[in-house]
Formats: structure tokens, C-alpha cells, sequence
């Protein structure tokens, strides 16, 4: 332990601070410091595997006697199980086990919960099996808006105790219990000072209610795993984002020892918050290779990836808020409907409680109840839902008063950080000329807008995660760690940090990760996988690095404090003559090597803190007569810390806007009011931003040095999706002149606001009123 | 009958080829039949029959792009990448910019936000004018 002082901040914006180094973990990067990989455009350790078809995803895993299983689901929103007969689909051809997921006497709550299993030699014998269960159903009446769950008299969706799916990643507060009436729970409430007198002291107040749609998170590989057991251990090849919470599960659910379940997740193919848990596929698969005595393979298809394993919950905000002449915000509040299907925790607040100061704000959250397919955390939960009401709130408070939207927001945003990129962004996207490019010469069916938006972020990592280091005598090092790639690029960050460190190319690094049988990793939720592994990484590199300067010291007869390690290798203190290459010095190490394991220190408390930032600014053009959106440029302006790797750190922000550009014009579960059934589960009817509606995105990393871990890292997948849907609607009201409240944009939605302005022009005596009750 | 994509990947191991939907929406489990990108999962095997199949595994002459997808980060977690790799070999040479876009439009790539794929299409000049 010590205490050290070093310069942290960012651009121009440095202060010296005392930070207490905790014994075992190295100083914090300085920012004086040249860097020899980190921060680099560096490819993926495991492009090529990825870009020759020769990279190993769980769906992929084939093993010798492997059967094939497939769920049986409900097709009706509400009903109760009346009887279950297994005995015809078992005298299936083909068919090695058969399960029952719901027995009789059991509520299902939504359409395509699931019922029983059946596990065949081959796909389609087990397609064949599960249409020969047969189940008796007794309908329930059900409800799937949730307007009309809120209603006095509305069917219940819990008659009893509310059983809801939790996940890790799920929003603060998500699993208090709270008080429920109805199908309406909650709320989680905050109040800070009195919105009342703040509102009295507002020279202008907004008020509006916003709303936003369920969005599924449509990771291309879908959920599923392969599961073997030999003896009394299982393995499980897992498409996760947490193999040591899905070992957890497991070993919960099956009453298996811990030590003995083992989850390999090699590669994966995206995750954006939904597969942290083994779910009831992953059980299942599980039960059935027992009864089987055979591995089992159980992947989802895509419409079951719709209506079963995970959403962004829809959202009715309501929001208010007051400023005054001059441009300070006096009070926000919000109060909040999240429709999370049979799950909760479907707040908003974050931002509107986070992002700009103010004294006064209240929020109350509730959720509500449906007959339909649960939430699950979604990249930032609550915060790009969140982020749309605010931040259209924002630009209307300041039309209210007459203020630019960016003079109105740097006033008002407490972050010196986003302060910063609000002007990068701002110059980048031609903010000031914004008002005259709205008309587009030679066209008049378009209009040109620009909006922004503010992302905020929490996470910083945390303690848990370990790592092992070895170095070899060769001078090669090797890295051991039980983190997994959702395809971040976390398993090229390992290796980075490491190389760094060691001062070696990354050649002669072996990353090794993907597997509980390895040192604990994170899991990647929140943001915090990096922030989380890197600072581990770094902290198990410098130690094993300290033991091969230790005999160098011993060979030479001096105080280990007297051998300088640095990229060359290593030198003697005030002896110019004593040196020794890295490689001489690992060729002395004893055959087993050098090892050093260390865990991820806890955050310095003492650090130079803040939330996590980003500014984003959308330039969209708009066909007044077709009402079709498009948008032409996004940039984006993030605070990551440190950036680890600029290649992967900025597709992360491209992948984030892309998605924040799906959610804010396409993608919408539908549910049919009448079946309440999703009438478009599949990626066809699901619309997803695809290669003809990408813009030009322009991403500028914001460092900062915050010493919060040895590595300045902060996680970049969040924050990179919060702001873009609010930028994007904010620049289409610019554009057109006239708000849109819900989400997403559609042809159809921009027409009727048009519509609606031009209405409201044509009454004498009015004006376009922006801002008022929706 | 079988799908010429169950074939690939389960009769013959070439699990290169990937399923994203089973429909014909994600371009996930393109491959070349008879030199055109084709989803095989809408194609019963039967029909192959007499045609040369090419998955990502078989593809030879395409170093450049693929090598302009490690470079470039045309790959984020990489399971649209197959598809993505053998939809733009089968566009025509003298593709311009706006025939790249429609030619990938039935790929989805749900991490990318396919900069990176432009990236890579505009390294490997694959095809010669996407630099434009
Ligand atoms: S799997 Fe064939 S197009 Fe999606
Ligand atoms: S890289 Fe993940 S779907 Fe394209």
C-alpha cells in the first residue's frame, strides 16, 4: 500500500491527486506515458478464425452421439395446463428423452412459454416428436397493451405472487419488492428537494408524454447450448454472456456441486444483455442429456428468440420540467409505465435523474404487467427509452425560452467531460448552420434536421476477477482468465493489456479464456467487462514481470529494487553496463517458468471521478410527402477512459448507433390485440437497420484519466446506444418542425405530425404549440 | 428434405455456413452455388444436385477480402461474417457503392453497424470501384 500522486483528467483539464495504491497492483498509467499497443488500431486475435468460417460458436458444437432437442411452447397468452400426455411423442422414432417443462395445474402468461422438451437422434424427428405431446389448455382471458392492463378490471397476469425473471444486468431496484395493484407494480420512487416549488420558480414548463415500443434484442447466434455429462460432471457449451453465471444456475437448478459444471462459451455471436443466465433452454438441454445419457444440443429458433428470451421493455413516460428565462432547469419529473411482459424492472430514470443538474426531481416507475414475453437487461437498460423523453423535453423547455438547444444543455450539464464533447460534437455536425440547412435547394419535398442527445454511464468494474500470467522461458507469456468474447473484442484486450505490460509483441501472447475451469472472469453486463478484466490483466502481467526482475536480482547479488524492467528488458540501477535482454533474463527462469495470479483490485475510491459520458448529434432528412426518415451522419463523441483498442473500441460505438438508429425508425414487437400472439417474429417483419440505411458514422474517443483502475479503462458498449434514438427524433422535429412522442419513427407517425401542425396552423388564432400535453 | 444448410453444417461438419433466421432474411448461411450467392437454408438439398456448392471453408481467390475483414474489423463477434464474406465476392466487378449496399441489404449484422464490412469491402478493392 502506498499513496501516489498522479496527473488525471483529460485535455487541458489535469489536476494532481493523491491516489492509495493497493499493495500487488501496479501505479496507474501516467499520461506522459508512450504506449506500445494500447490504444492502437489493433485487429481481433481472432479475426482470421472469424473471417475463414473456422471460429467455433456454441451453436456450432457438434459431439459424437449428440442428439437434437426442440421446446414445445404455448400458443395462447393465457392459460392454465389442464393435463400432459408425453406417452406418444416418446414412442417417436428417434426420440432418446423427453421432458415436461409446466405441469398440470400450471399458469402460462404468454405465447411461447414454455412447455415440455423432447430430445431426438435428429432435428427433424424431434420437430415431428413435439407436435405428438399433447397438452389440454384452459384459456384465460389475458391482456397484452399495457393501457388496457392498467385498467381497473383488467385480467390479471399474476393472480398470485408475482414470479419474474430476473437477470443479471437488470436495473437498479429491479428485484426490491414492491407494492402491486392489479397488473401494476410498483413505484420505485426518488424525490430530491420539491419539484412543486421548483416548478414555481420555472419561467417555462414542458410537459409531455412519450412513448417507446418493445424491442427484442436480436443477437444473430440465438440463445441455446450443448450439454454433456460425463459421470457426474457436466460441460456445457453455452452461447453466454456469463459462463460463471450460467455455471451458477446450473449447478442451483440440477443440484449439481459447482465444482463440478463446466461452461465453455469459445466464441459467441452477440448477446446485447440477454443471455447472462443457462435459461430454461440451458436446464433443459441439461435434463434431457441425463435422461438420455447422450450430449444435447437445444438452440432456439429465431421466432422463439422473439417471444421468449428477453426484451427492452416498452415505455408511456410521462415528463415535466421547468426552467428559467435564463436557461436553468428548476425541476424534472417523471412518472413512468414499462411494459416488461411478465418481468419487471422497467424504469427510465436513469437519465432524467442523472444527466443535467437540477435541483428538484422526482420519478416514480412503475411495471406493468402484460401477457407477453419477459424483459430482459438490453444495452443500457432503461437509458435509450429514457433518453428519448428527456432529451425531446430538453430541446422544448429550450424553444420555450428562447435558447439554442446546445446553449440551453452546456448550461445546465453538470459533467465537464460531456461539456467537451457536446462542442466536438457540435463543431463536427455543423450545429450553427443547422436552422439554414433545413431546406434542401432543387428539392422541396425534403427537409434537413440536426439533433443531439446526451448518454450517461455508471459502471466501473469491479473486484472478483482473476488472472493468471505465466512467462515462459522462451520469453513467450501466456494469459489465463475466465472471460468470455460476445464478439467486444475482449479476448484481443486481454491480450493487449498483457502485452503492454510485459512489453512483448502480441505474438507472443496466448490468450486463453472462455471457460469456468479457468481463473473467475466477469461477466460482460453493465458495461464492465473491460474495466473489470483489463486492470486484472495488467495487475497478474506486472507481477509475473516482477518475479523474472526478481532472479535477475538474485543472479546478479542485488536488492530486487536495484533491476529496472522496461521494454528492452532489464538494467541495473546506476550501473549503465548491467543489462539484460528479455529474453536472456526469461532464459534463466527455472523450466516451470514464472507465474503470478492476481485479482482485480478494488476501485480507488480516491480516484478522479464521474459518470461515463457521450454526446451524440444525428443529421436526418426527411420526405414530407413519403414521411420517410433518413438519416444522412451521426457522430458520436465518448468518453472510454483509456482506450484499450481503437479498432474494436469505436465498432462498439458504431454497432451502438446503428442499433440506437433500428430502435428510433424500425424495429417494434407487434402483438395481436385479438390472439395475443407477436405477428412478426422473425427478422423480415422485425425490421432491423440493415447495409442500404447505415449513415455516415463518426466516432471521436474523448480520453480520460481517471484512475479509478490501473488501466484508466471504462466500458464503451452502453453508453454508445443511450443517446442516438433521442438525436435521431430530435433531428426529425428539427426537420419537419413538429414533435413525434413515440417511438419508433414511422412514415406513417411523421405524416401525422405534419398533419397535425398544419392543422393546428390552420386555427385562427393559434400557434404551433411544441411542448404541450401529447 | 433436407436444407442444403442442415447439410452443410450437420452431414459434412462445414459449420462455417451459419443460421440466423431459417427464412431467407439474414444472409447468415449464404453460400455460392454455381458462383451465386445464394441463403441455404431456403434451398433443398436435392437441388444442389449437379452444381458446385462453395462454402466460406472451400472459398479460394478471396484472400484479399478476407484479409481486409481482419484488418479492418469487418468482424465484431464475426458469425455474420461468412455470409457477409461470400455475399460481396458474388457482386459483379464493377459494383459501385450503391450495388454493394443493396448486394449486402439481405445480410444482417447486428454489431457492426456494417462500417467496418464497408471498411474492409473498400480495402481489398473488392470490388474495384467501392473506393469511390
Ligand atoms: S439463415 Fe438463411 S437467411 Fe437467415
Ligand atoms: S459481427 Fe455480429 S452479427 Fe455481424
Amino acid at each position: 500500500m502506498g499513496k501516489d500522486k498522479l496527473r488525471l483528467g483529460f485535455n487541458g483539464h489535469f489536476e494532481e491527486k493523491e491516489v492509495e495504491i493497493a499493495a500487488g497492483d501496479p501505479t496507474p498509467w501516467d499520461p506522459s506515458q508512450t504506449f506500445s499497443i494500447l490504444g492502437a488500431r489493433t485487429p481481433r486475435l481472432d479475426a482470421r478464425a472469424k473471417a475463414t468460417g473456422a471460429a467455433r460458436y456454441s451453436i456450432d458444437v457438434r459431439l459424437p452421439g449428440m442428439l437434437y432437442a426442440r421446446i414445445l411452447r404455448s400458443h395462447d397468452p393465457a392459460t392454465v395446463v389442464r393435463s400432459l400426455d408425453l406417452t406418444a411423442a416418446r414412442k417417436m422414432p428417434g426420440i432418446r428423452a423427453v421432458l415436461a417443462i409446466a405441469k398440470p395445474g400450471d399458469a402460462l402468461r404468454f405465447a411461447g412459454q414454455e412447455v415440455a422438451a423432447v430430445a431426438a437422434d435428429t432435428p427433424e424427428r424431434a420437430l415431428d416428436a413435439i407436435s405428438a405431446i399433447r397438452v389440454e389448455y384452459g384459456a384465460r382471458p389475458f391482456v397484452v397493451e399495457i393501457d388496457k392492463a392498467r385498467a381497473d378490471g383488467a385480467p390479471l397476469v399474476f393472480e398470485g405472487k408475482v414470479e419474474t425473471k430476473t437477470s443479471a444486468g437488470d436495473a437498479p431496484g429491479a428485484k426490491k419488492a414492491l407494492p402491486r395493484k392489479g397488473n401494476v407494480q410498483g413505484p420505485r420512487a426518488s424525490d430530491k428537494g420539491n419539484v412543486a416549488e421548483g416548478f414555481g420558480k420555472a419561467d417555462a414548463v414542458v410537459e409531455g408524454t412519450y412513448s417507446t415500443q418493445v424491442q427484442t434484442h436480436s443477437a444473430l447466434e440465438t440463445h441455446g447450448v450443448v450439454a454433456r455429462w460425463e459421470g457426474d460432471e457436466l460441460t456445457v457449451w453455452a452461447s453466454t454472456q456469463g459462463i460463471f453465471s450460467v455455471r451458477e444456475e446450473l449447478s442451483q437448478t440440477l443440484g449439481v456441486p459447482l465444482s463440478k459444471v463446466n461452461v465453455i462459451t469459445e466464441y459467441m455471436g452477440g448477446g446485447f444483455g440477454a443471455k447472462f443466465g443457462a435459461g430454461v433452454e440451458g436446464v433443459t438441454a441439461a435434463k434431457l442429456a441425463k435422461e438420455a445419457g447422450a450430449p444435447v444440443k437445444l438452440f432456439l429458433d429465431r421466432k422463439e428468440e422473439h417471444l421468449a428470451v428477453g426484451n427492452r421493455p416498452s415505455s408511456v413516460q410521462w415528463v415535466k420540467a421547468g426552467a428559467t428565462k435564463d436557461g436553468k432547469l428548476t425541476a424534472l419529473q417523471l412518472i413512468v409505465h414499462g411494459g416488461g411482459g411478465t418481468n419487471g424492472g422497467t424504469g427510465t430514470s436513469g437519465p432524467l435523474k442523472n444527466v443535467y443538474a437540477c435541483d428538484n426531481v422526482k420519478t416514480e416507475e412503475f411495471d406493468v404487467f402484460t401477457n407477453s414475453g419477459p424483459s430482459a437487461a438490453f444495452r443500457a437498460p432503461g437509458h435509450p427509452q429514457g433518453a428519448f423523453a428527456l432529451e425531446a423535453t430538453m430541446d422544448e423547455l429550450a424553444a420555450r425560452i428562447g435558447m439554442d438547444p446546445l446553449e440551453f444543455r452546456l448550461k445546465n450539464d453538470p459533467s465537464e467531460v460531456r461539456r467537451e464533447e457536446f462542442r466536438i460534437g457540435a463543431e463536427k455536425i455543423g450545429w450553427a448552420g443547422r436552422d439554414a440547412r433545413r431546406r434542401v435547394p432543387d428539392n422541396p419535398a425534403l427537409r434537413r434536421g440536426v439533433g443531439m442527445g446526451a448518454a450517461i454511464w455508471y459502471n466501473t468494474g469491479g473486484t472478483g476477477p482473476k488472472a493468471t500470467v505465466t512467462i515462459h522461458r522462451d520469453g513467450s507469456a501466456e494469459v489465463v482468465h475466465g472471460v468470455q468474447d460476445l464478439g467486444t473484442g475482449a479476448r484481443t484486450m486481454v491480450g493487449i493489456v498483457a502485452a503492454e505490460e510485459l512489453g512483448l509483441p502480441l505474438e507472443k501472447i496466448a490468450v486463453r479464456i472462455g471457460d469456468t475451469r479457468m481463473p473467475y472472469g466477469p461477466g460482460s453486463g453493465g458495461s464492465t467487462t473491460t474495466p473489470s478484466t483489463a486492470p486484472t490483466i495488467r495487475a497478474a502481467a506486472w507481477q509475473a514481470k516482477k518475479k523474472v526482475a526478481a532472479s535477475v536480482a538474485s543472479a546478479w547479488g542485488v536488492p530486487e529494487e536495484a533491476v529496472v524492467a522496461s521494454a528492452a528488458g532489464f538494467s541495473m540501477n546506476g550501473d549503465a553496463g548491467k543489462r539484460l535482454s528479455w529474453k536472456e533474463a526469461c532464459g534463466r527462469l527455472p523450466e516451470e517458468g514464472v507465474s503470478a495470479t492476481a485479482s482485480r483490485a478494488e476501485n480507488h475510491p480516491d480516484a478522479w471521478k464521474r459518470f461515463t459520458a457521450g454526446a451524440q448529434f444525428a443529421d436526418v432528412e426527411v420526405d414530407v410527402e413519403t414521411g420517410l426518415v433518413r438519416v444522412r451522419k451521426v457522430v458520436a463523441v465518448h468518453d472510454c477512459g483509456l482506450v484499450v483498442n481503437a479498432l474494436t473500441a469505436e465498432s462498439q460505438v458504431h454497432g451502438g448507433v446503428i442499433q440506437g438508429i433500428s430502435y428510433a425508425l424500425y424495429e417494434n414487437r407487434i402483438l395481436d390485440r385479438a390472439t395475443g400472439r407477436m405477428v412478426n417474429p422473425n427478422v423480415e417483419q422485425y425490421k432491423i437497420v440493415g447495409a442500404m440505411d447505415v449513415p455516415e458514422i463518426d466516432v471521436t474517443f474523448l480520453p480520460v484519466w481517471d484512475a479509478v483502475n490501473n488501466t484508466h479503462s471504462v466500458g464503451i458498449g452502453e453508453p454508445a446506444t443511450v443517446p442516438t434514438a433521442a438525436a435521431v427524433a430530435n433531428a426529425v422535429s428539427h426537420a419537419i418542425g413538429a414533435r413525434i412522442r413515440s417511438l419508433p419513427i414511422t412514415p406513417e407517425s411523421v405524416l401525422a405530425a405534419l398533419d397535425g401542425k398544419a392543422r393546428v396552423a390552420a386555427m385562427p388564432g393559434r400557434e404551433t404549440r411544441e411542448g404541450g400535453r401529447a | 428434405m433436407k436444407r442444403l444448410l442442415d447439410v452443410l453444417r450437420e452431414d459434412c461438419a462445414l459449420t462455417g455456413t451459419k443460421e440466423g433466421c431459417g427464412e431467407g432474411e439474414c444472409g447468415a448461411c449464404t453460400v455460392l452455388i454455381d458462383g451465386q450467392a445464394v441463403n441455404s437454408c431456403l434451398v433443398p438439398f436435392a437441388q444442389v444436385a449437379g452444381s458446385s456448392v462453395t462454402t466460406i471453408e472451400g472459398l479460394t481467390g478471396a484472400e484479399a477480402l478476407q484479409s481486409a475483414f481482419i484488418r479492418e474489423g469487418g468482424a465484431q463477434c464475426g458469425i455474420c461474417t461468412p455470409g457477409m464474406i461470400l455475399a460481396a465476392v458474388a457482386l459483379p466487378k464493377d459494383a459501385d457503392l450503391q450495388d454493394i449496399r443493396r448486394g449486402l441489404a439481405g445480410n444482417i449484422c447486428r454489431c457492426t453497424g456494417y462500417e467496418g464490412i464497408y471498411r474492409s469491402l473498400r480495402a481489398a478493392a473488392i470490388p474495384a470501384r467501392a473506393a469511390d
